[in-house]
């Protein structure tokens, strides 16, 4: 009885000890987020000693370097970001919508199995890559269909984003279309519609939320994406007034000046807090997409 | 029977798992154990107009003294120079002079720069060859570049909107056009900022309304003939004065082309070692062929005898 | 029924049937136009890169000003980071996936950490670059070098590893586990014996791909370690390194003889998308191999 015991306990202790290693592991995870959060906030603070908040926000002119009057204003590459992801959502989401449908309610077994490895190595191309493809074939492209003289612009920068989000787009509003409960589309059948009225009128509405969560987590990997602008958009620091314009984006911004400031400077503690608006914007952005998921989640449950 | 494959795979593919962990575990060991350093290392960092020069330099240097391992990176001057403050590289290399921001952020890190002029640059304003103008004056350069200009036509060009190509903030030549050229004034923000010299070539080579500026190395090709596709203007100092090219040798070594500019190298007190002895080498009649070969120009006396005061 | 009715009737059946195939048609169309992309890039990568590959493309160092040569260090380094990254990323994700899916009840805390994952998988990349300078390179004073880019693709790459690890631990069948726990095993002993061995295959398959992203990923580790051009190969975990997406990044918009160095760029795309394709094929493979097992 007495050794029964006192194996119990040790092993009791070998158990917790081994669920809290694991515990801890995953706590690491909110560790990390709240640590990346903080050490931006930390290290962005001390920016704006020098550098007027209203400023920072609302000017248009981002020259931190100028001889005249050294400027940190984040509008423009802001406008820029957003330029370039809505012109990538505009090709992207009706595109991957399509997808989806397409391999969730059209495609044979077959054709889904094929083609759902095709859509995940379009998302394993590394954004350099495909930056690369924006100077080298997409770039001279648009300017040969424009008429300009270069094809570094925002509409690069957007077709090249959409080609990015879609493996994102497609993967989700797949899932979303397919979680649709089978009574849905057999009540529809039922009554007389076709596949296509069955699709557009019930499976779609139905799918609503998860294929808005699409929609905003391919906005997040939009915006937040920072190689294939960088080589593909022209990096002009003007306001944006289209899409046959160079446009410098927040992310490319901060990948060019990084490199060239001295660590401490206001210019450094500047570039963390460009790094702090995209972080809070695109942990808005994702922060929105579960919700909607979750919501979804219990709606079907 | 099944039982015992059963309890075969499982034996394998814990086995497959710990050789797995082992190899990495390996890797892991053999990397941090840092091995003696066999060669002699120093790490050069910064503008892109030299680095092309210096790593050639570097490598014709290295092939004479197979211990030493000259490491050349790019970044922009700006880039060099913050590297050597931050104390993460041993030469910087520079084509402008240090700001006076970062000499007193320097000191205040106990850096002591000392600075070494390895070549001389005539900064090239470089359009596309079909553009009809072929000269313009300084004060047109500036103006172009901070935006008042706006179209060709004003030049007795086509009627085009000018395209503008330049570099980034951290670019020495960005920041000496800005100072000589621009008389520290802002630049256009249309401009659009590439990432090097040979970006802005390419691009003015397929914009016919495209004009930037290069360092004049960057205008030649490996067969020392100037690139197709692009036209060097000549640029008058002003109104009255005759117009030089950057091709024109004996017009730069005169100080008769009007944006010429030293290129430097910079370092953090006295250089010693591996890092004096490759200064030492491009400073040498050898090393200033090849600066030459390259396309740039030797430096003259004067800097000469500043260079080597400071190497003692 | 009257005759107008009925006609009425099919024209509208006439009419929805012609708006399925039409919608079906651009719904296919969509589709194909998406597999087109892939295949055009991969091709004009692969067509214009194969004449950059050979032996010594693969084995040599860069020369005469990175014109000339190959991209050996360049291999080197991404080898060296991405197992950095893998001692980082793999068994601390496959710990938090074990948690998650194995000890974890439903909760707030438990919501909190599926939350964070999420969150950190869409974290720019850039920002990540941001987090390793501060962190790794400047307080703890690791400086620019392997060890930093590797801690910071660590962190990067972590979400897909503790992503792929759950599912591999997911489609483990409940009924392995109960029967261990019927037998009077502790939670750990089931888990070890029931659990592990079974989806260690699919955690390792998912590992391999999320290094394989981590392997073409540039902005972390342009500024916490990637160098532009290095004459010696990495013999530390503190030195810099050479590593294929820079590379590519530097060939294709920094160097400065544009046109030999293109030729350069399109061999490291080139064998930077193979290193990638053959990853991801392989897991591809493996895992429709695991699963095709389970259903039996």
């Amino acid at each position: 009885m007495h050794s029964i015991k006192k194996k119990g306990f040790g092993r009791d202790l070998k158990e917790s000890f081994i669920k809290n290693v694991f515990k801890i592991s995953g706590l690491l995870t909110i560790l990390t987020l709240l640590g990346i959060f903080a050490l931006l906030l930390y290290t962005a603070v001390p920016a704006f000693r020098e550098i007027d908040l209203k400023e920072f926000f609302t000017s248009t002119r981002w020259d931190p370097t100028s001889p005249e009057k050294p400027e940190y204003g984040l509008l423009s590459m802001l406008v820029s970001s957003l330029l370039v992801t809505a012109g990538a959502l505009l090709l992207a989401f009706p595109v991957g919508l399509a997808v989806a449908a397409y391999l969730s309610d059209v495609a044979k077994p077959k054709t889904r199995e094929i083609f759902k490895p095709i859509i995940e190595l379009l998302a394993a191309i590394p954004s350099v890559v495909i930056g690369f493809i924006g100077i080298t074939l997409i770039g001279p492209l648009i300017a040969r269909v424009f008429k300009m003289s270069h094809g570094l612009t925002a509409l690069n920068g957007s077709l090249l984003l959409a080609i990015m989000a879609l493996p994102t787009i497609i993967s989700i509003s797949e899932d979303a279309l397919r979680a649709v409960p089978q009574s849905y589309a057999e009540a529809s059948l039922a009554v007389g519609a076709n596949h296509w009225q069955t699709l557009i009128r019930v499976k779609i509405p139905a799918a609503k939320s998860g294929i808005i969560a699409a929609f905003m987590l391919g906005m997040g990997r939009a915006i937040g994406e920072t190689m294939t602008v960088l080589m593909a958009t022209g990096n002009a620091r003007s306001f944006p007034h289209g899409f046959l314009q160079s446009v410098r984006t927040l992310t490319a911004n901060i990948a060019i000046e990084l490199g060239e400031v001295p660590y401490f400077t206001t210019h450094y503690y500047a570039l963390f807090a460009l790094g702090l608006v995209l972080f809070v914007l695109t942990f808005i952005i994702n922060l929105t997409a579960d919700l909607i998921m979750e919501k979804q989640k219990r709606k079907l449950q | 029977m099944e039982k015992q494959t059963k309890n075969k795979n499982l034996k394998n593919r814990a086995a497959q798992f710990w050789k797995t962990g082992l190899l990495l575990l390996l890797t892991a060991i053999i990397l941090t154990v840092p091995l003696p350093a066999q060669k002699r290392m120093i790490q050069i960092k910064g503008s892109d107009t030299l680095v092309n020069l210096v790593q050639v330099l570097a490598e014709e240097y290295m092939a004479k003294n197979p211990g030493a391992a000259i490491a050349v990176l790019g970044g922009g001057s700006g880039t060099g120079i913050t590297a050597l403050i931050n104390g993460t590289c041993d030469l910087a290399d520079h084509s402008r002079e240090w700001k006076q921001k970062e000499l007193d952020l320097a000191y205040e890190k106990g850096v002591k720069p000392r600075i070494f002029a390895i070549a001389i640059d005539a900064l090239s304003i470089v359009v596309n060859e079909k553009n009809p103008i072929d000269i313009l004056t300084m004060a047109q350069v500036g103006s172009i570049f901070r935006g008042e200009i706006k179209n060709w036509k004003v030049l007795g060009g086509a009627d085009q909107k000018i395209s503008l190509y330049g570099r980034q903030s951290n670019s020495g030549t960005y920041a000496f056009l800005q100072e000589h050229v621009l008389n520290n004034k802002n630049y256009s923000p249309e401009v659009k900022e590439m990432n090097g010299n040979a970006q802005i070539i390419e691009a003015v080579t397929q914009d016919l309304s495209g004009i930037g500026y290069v360092g004049v190395g960057y205008l030649y090709d490996e067969n020392g003939n100037v690139r197709r596709g692009i036209k060097v203007l000549k640029i008058k100092k002003d109104e009255n004065a005759p117009a030089f090219s950057p091709l024109d040798k004996e017009a730069v070594y005169s100080a008769k082309y009007a944006i010429s500019r030293p290129l430097y190298q910079s370092t953090n007190g006295k250089p010693s070692g591996l890092a004096a002895d490759f200064i030492r080498f491009e400073l040498s009649p050898e090393g200033q062929a090849i600066v030459e070969k390259e396309g740039f120009f030797k430096i003259g006396q004067e800097l000469m005898e500043q260079n080597l005061k400071n190497l003692k | 029924m009257s005759r107008s009715i009925k006609k009425s009737k099919k024209n509208k059946l006439e009419k929805s049937a012609l708006a399925q195939l039409i919608g079906f048609f651009f719904l296919r169309l969509a589709t194909y136009a998406v597999l087109f992309i892939l295949i055009y890039f991969l091709y004009d990568i692969g067509s214009k890169g194969y004449k950059s590959i050979s032996w010594e493309f693969l084995t040599e160092a860069p020369r005469k000003g990175m014109t000339q040569g190959g991209i050996l260090p360049a291999i080197v380094g991404t080898f060296l980071v991405t197992m950095i990254t893998a001692i980082v990323a793999v068994p601390l994700g496959m710990a938090a996936a074990v948690y998650l899916n194995e000890y974890a009840r439903a909760g707030r805390l438990t919501r909190l950490i599926r939350l964070s994952i999420r969150n950190l998988a869409g974290v720019p990349s850039i920002v990540y670059g941001l987090f390793g300078v501060i962190l790794f390179v400047n307080i703890l004073k690791f400086g620019t070098s392997v060890l930093s880019a590797g801690l910071t693709l660590g962190l990067l790459t972590l979400p897909w590893t503790i992503t792929a690890s759950e599912e591999a631990l997911k489609s483990v069948p409940d009924a392995y586990r109960e029967g261990a726990l019927a037998l009077g095993a502790t939670k750990w002993q089931m888990i070890k014996t029931n659990v592990l061995p079974y989806s260690i295959p699919g955690m390792l398959t998912g590992a391999v791909l999320g290094l394989a992203r981590a392997a073409g990923e540039t902005a972390p580790i342009m500024f916490t370690g990637a160098a532009f051009y290095l004459p010696y190969l990495p013999r530390s975990l503190k030195d810099q390194f050479m590593a294929l997406p820079y590379h590519l990044y530097i060939m294709a918009t920094q160097h400065h003889a544009i046109d030999k160095a293109r030729g350069i760029a399109y061999g490291t795309a080139l064998v930077l998308i193979v290193f990638i394709v053959l990853f991801n094929l392989g897991a591809i493979i493996i895992r429709a191999r695991l699963r095709n097992k389970w259903r039996n």
